[in-house]
């Protein structure tokens, strides 16, 4: 006698209607034939209609533009560029002055949200107080409203250069925007950058090998001392060796206008400014709820393991906040490189003003234009949420292990 | 006796009291455990208060103290004339105030406007108050009669006709569009390697097309009769709230359960006919102010309030397309609403209003207004998807599996059971898309409408007004109104969300 459960039939039909039509069955199917046609309609009217727009209003379409000449001017770019140059080459200039906005503004935008967050976990009560007033101020005003207001308002009250705002006589503050000393390599950069890499790598190995062995054998090594000789220590050497990597060339007032040094644009400057205040008031919530969310149970358990103040925070709070904190940061910072798209209201040269704004005005093929922007911030935010998933699954599998 | 009290104690006195304790609530408290309980505190206190005294009194100064309050022109705000240093040039925002609130709306036409502000606050507040009866009938009054009475009492115009013409309009478009279609396919299968395939397509749409014709030639036929009629407008009324009422009634339940059905149908189409009589639409309605003269803050609550009433329904039915088991709706809403997050608000307003024009026929032109809230709304609508899905997920299974145990199909399920406590949840996740659509509304300035930043940003530009202060002020009275309506529904929604996890609170 057999009790091994017998196999369930088959049921091919069964599992087609299931696969096409989901929980409604063939119903489903009839309602998604019915939505892919009235999809398809749509589409054919957009596709007709656009067809003869673009006939009567005597546009070109297709990507072919992208290789003409732009002929028009950018005032900041990373790369070389002239007006004789391509729309590729204008699509590249404010990609990359997108990408530098960002990348500065999430820096800053860090650095403000963490210290503010530390203002309001403060128990001192002023510092939380102020804290809790910035965020508020800061969270419940447009950013535009904010940018226009660095703009216009503030950088446009700078005095001229000549009566510039000097910051330790090495950066000057003035209406034409920020004037910084500018780096210039000298021969031993190459060997410095060298050093600082080979040094880095080593001491992720060092790291690797101490946790190997932690976790392993159980071994404790003491691995700092090498760590700090390989990050500070080599790079020292070489500068020892091979001269100073880099010089800066300080900005002096000459006549009505600064020589020497590099200028930032005050657009560059207003943008930042708004952008990492107000990403920051954003970003100092989340990490004050994040500290907040680990139980004081964790902290007090710490101790009782003979566990000092500072290990109890790096080794058991800092983790589980992070945990809580490191999504909803991500996001913030996705928001603040789209966000970086309001650059076109004060002129600032990134993808949506040079690229969605000059350039479909003088080729006039808003279609391919606005896609191929729109496609830059999807691509962006699309591998953003899927690098956020794959977190979220390691997440739970070492919760749950 | 004499040994016992020798031997033992007896206290012969109370016992001297102890000093209270230290006090570690109130003011005082305050001071003690939060202020100044340590050498490091009282230092980081003596910081804060002097950032605070550094960057407070200077406000005030500007804002109050230093501030003009009356003058005629720019040289009132000038520090030769005032003999002092210039704060806030306080009669700049007296001078310009009627475009920052109107825009260049007519002066004679601005009861219009706000007669609309009274008529939203009207519907609005009791809407916010939990405590208030009826919250059904008012929802609806704002939601679907106010978008339509602020759009003829802020546009003006009038109708020409009602359900049955515009039913008519709208399916004779369908049956041109389809034979349209199917005609081009036929011309197509002449140059074509499918050109059966083609061709047969073609000639079975162009049958459809005929098809329709004919099915709804009646209609068609009703619509001419009534235009002829001597009142249009009353008369395809009339036909329109008849049929509707009868198909509610049957629909309802007939004689047995559809007289309340009945009734409420008769009472909102007396409802529409007492607003079409009220505001003449049948004879024209108000004269037409075209909305490039619409601006401030009118355009920033007309796109706020749109949007977010617009951005309901477009999440609703992606939330539940999202959770749907169909695979294409499924498919569809997933791509929809992760497209539309995706994006920047910038682009999408650059999409409305550069490559939405080329999607319409030709000759029908699209408002630039309009546009805007296009873009707005399908944009708040993916947002609104996300935040509606996450109280969809928080509606306990049970509640749906027991509704189909009682044997209510799929959509009452949705509409009667699960709809309405995901909807309860996420008021506080609704009011905060409002506030970051409130602060969204100041991009359509970019996209050169004139809405309160963008009024504002104008007005910087009047000669007669530029001083160094100018921008300041302009900044500070601007960003007064945002902080206002931000803050108070962020406050709102705060209450909201205790009221709904009273509860959990302990």
């Amino acid at each position: 006698m057999s009790i091994a459960p017998r196999k369930p039939p088959l049921q091919l039909a069964l599992r087609l209607k299931r696969a096409l039509g989901g929980k409604t069955g063939w119903k489903g199917v009839a309602a998604q034939i019915a939505f892919a046609a009235i999809l398809a309609w749509i589409a054919y009217e957009v596709v007709a209609n656009a067809r003869t727009n673009l006939e009567t209003q005597h546009i070109a379409s297709g990507f072919g533009f992208l290789n003409y000449n732009a002929g028009f001017d950018v005032n900041q770019s990373l790369i070389a560029y002239n007006n004789s140059d391509t729309y590729w080459r204008v699509f590249f200039v404010g990609l990359l002055n997108t990408v530098l906005v960002s990348v500065i503004g999430i820096v800053f935008a860090t650095a403000i949200g963490f210290i503010v967050a530390l203002c309001r976990l403060s128990p001192n009560g002023v510092l939380s107080r102020i804290g809790g007033i910035y965020v508020e101020i800061v969270r419940n005003l447009p950013l535009l409203f904010q940018i226009l207001f660095w703009y216009l308002a503030v950088l446009a009250a700078l005095p001229a250069p000549r009566q510039s705002i000097s910051i330790f006589g090495t950066f000057f503050l003035n209406n034409r925007g920020l004037i910084v000393p500018q780096p210039v390599s000298e021969p031993g950069l190459y060997p410095f950058l060298a050093a600082l890499a080979v040094g880095i790598v080593v001491a992720l190995g060092l790291r690797h090998f101490a946790r190997r062995a932690l976790f392993q054998r159980g071994q404790m090594i003491r691995i700092w001392p090498y760590v700090l000789g390989c990050l500070v220590g080599l790079p020292l050497i070489s500068m020892l060796v091979f001269g100073w990597p880099l010089t800066f060339e300080l900005p002096q007032l000459k006549g009505f206008n600064f020589a020497g040094g590099a200028r930032v644009i005050p657009e560059f400057v207003a943008l930042t400014v708004a952008l990492s205040t107000y990403t920051g008031s954003f970003i100092a919530e989340i990490v004050r709820a994040g500290v907040m969310s680990v139980h004081k149970g964790q902290m007090e358990a710490g101790s009782s393991l003979g566990l000092s103040r500072a290990a109890t925070l790096r080794l058991i709070v800092v983790p589980q906040a992070m945990r809580v904190i490191v999504p909803p940061l991500t996001s913030q910072y996705l928001n603040l490189t789209k966000n970086s798209s309001l650059a076109v209201a004060i002129g600032y040269p990134d993808l949506v003003s040079v690229f969605a704004g000059t350039a479909v005005s003088q080729t006039g093929q808003a279609i391919e234009i606005i896609a191929m922007t729109m496609g830059v911030y999807l691509l962006l935010s699309l591998t953003t949420s899927a690098l956020m998933s794959i977190y979220g699954w390691r997440i739970n599998r070492s919760m749950a292990a | 006796m004499t040994d016992i009290s020798a031997s033992s104690f007896v206290r012969q006195d109370l016992v001297a009291e102890r000093a209270a304790p230290a006090k570690t609530t109130g003011f005082i408290g305050f001071l003690r455990t939060r202020l100044l309980n340590s050498p490091g505190n009282i230092l980081l206190t003596i910081l804060g208060l002097l950032l605070a005294w550094y960057l407070i009194i200077p406000a005030l100064r500007f804002l109050l103290v230093d501030a003009v309050w009356t003058g005629k022109d720019r040289t009132a705000c000038l520090t030769e004339k005032a003999g002092h240093e210039v704060g806030a040039c306080w009669p700049y925002i007296q001078a310009k105030l009627t475009q920052l609130i109107y825009g260049f709306y007519p002066e004679a036409q601005r009861w219009r406007v706000n007669l609309t502000y009274g008529l939203g606050a009207a519907l609005l507040l009791p809407l916010l108050m939990p405590r208030l009866p009826a919250k059904g009938v008012n929802s609806g009054l704002f939601f679907f009669a106010l978008p339509v009475v602020a759009f003829f009492l802020l546009h003006g115009g009038g109708i020409a006709g009602f359900g049955v013409s515009w039913t008519a309009g709208l399916l004779q478009l369908f049956e041109q569009s389809i034979g349209g279609a199917g005609d081009l396919l036929v011309n197509l299968s002449k140059s074509s390697a499918i050109a059966p395939l083609l061709w047969v397509l073609g000639k079975l749409l162009v049958l459809a097309g005929v098809v329709i014709h004919w099915l709804i030639y009646p209609l068609t036929w009703l619509r001419d009769l009534l235009q002829a009629s001597s009142l249009p407008v009353w008369s395809d009324f009339v036909v329109t709230a008849a049929v509707v009422s009868a198909v509610l009634f049957v629909l309802g339940g007939g004689m047995r359960t559809g007289g309340k059905v009945l009734i409420g149908s008769l009472l909102t189409f007396a409802g529409i006919a007492v607003g079409i009589k009220l505001m003449g639409l049948d004879r024209g309605g108000f004269p037409i102010v075209d909305t490039r003269l619409w601006g401030g803050l009118l355009v920033t609550l007309v796109i706020a309030i749109t949007g977010i009433v617009a951005s309901m329904p477009i999440g609703i039915a992606l939330a539940l397309g999202r959770r749907s088991s169909i695979p294409l709706i499924r498919i569809f809403s997933i791509a929809f609403i992760e497209f539309w997050r995706g994006v920047p608000l910038i682009t999408v307003l650059f999409f409305a209003t550069y490559m939405l024009p080329l999607f319409v026929p030709g000759n029908f032109s699209v408002d630039g207004l309009l546009r805007a809230l296009i873009g707005v709304a399908i944009f708040t609508g993916a947002y609104m998807a996300e935040v509606i899905r996450g109280g969809l997920a928080a509606v306990a299974r049970g509640q749906a599996e027991a509704a189909s145990a009682l044997g209510l199909s799929w959509w009452k399920t949705t509409s009667l059971i699960v709809l309405p406590q995901a909807l309860r949840y996420v008021i506080p996740g609704i009011v905060n898309s409002f506030i970051s659509l409130f602060k969204d509304t100041s991009l359509v300035s970019i996209v050169a409408l004139f809405d309160l930043l963008g009024s504002l940003r104008a007005s910087f530009s009047d000669p007669a007004w530029s001083t160094p202060t100018t921008a300041f002020t302009g900044f500070a009275f601007a960003g007064l109104i945002y902080f206002v309506f931000c803050f108070g529904m962020s406050r709102y929604s705060l209450f909201v969300e205790n009221r709904l996890n009273a509860h959990r609170r302990h």
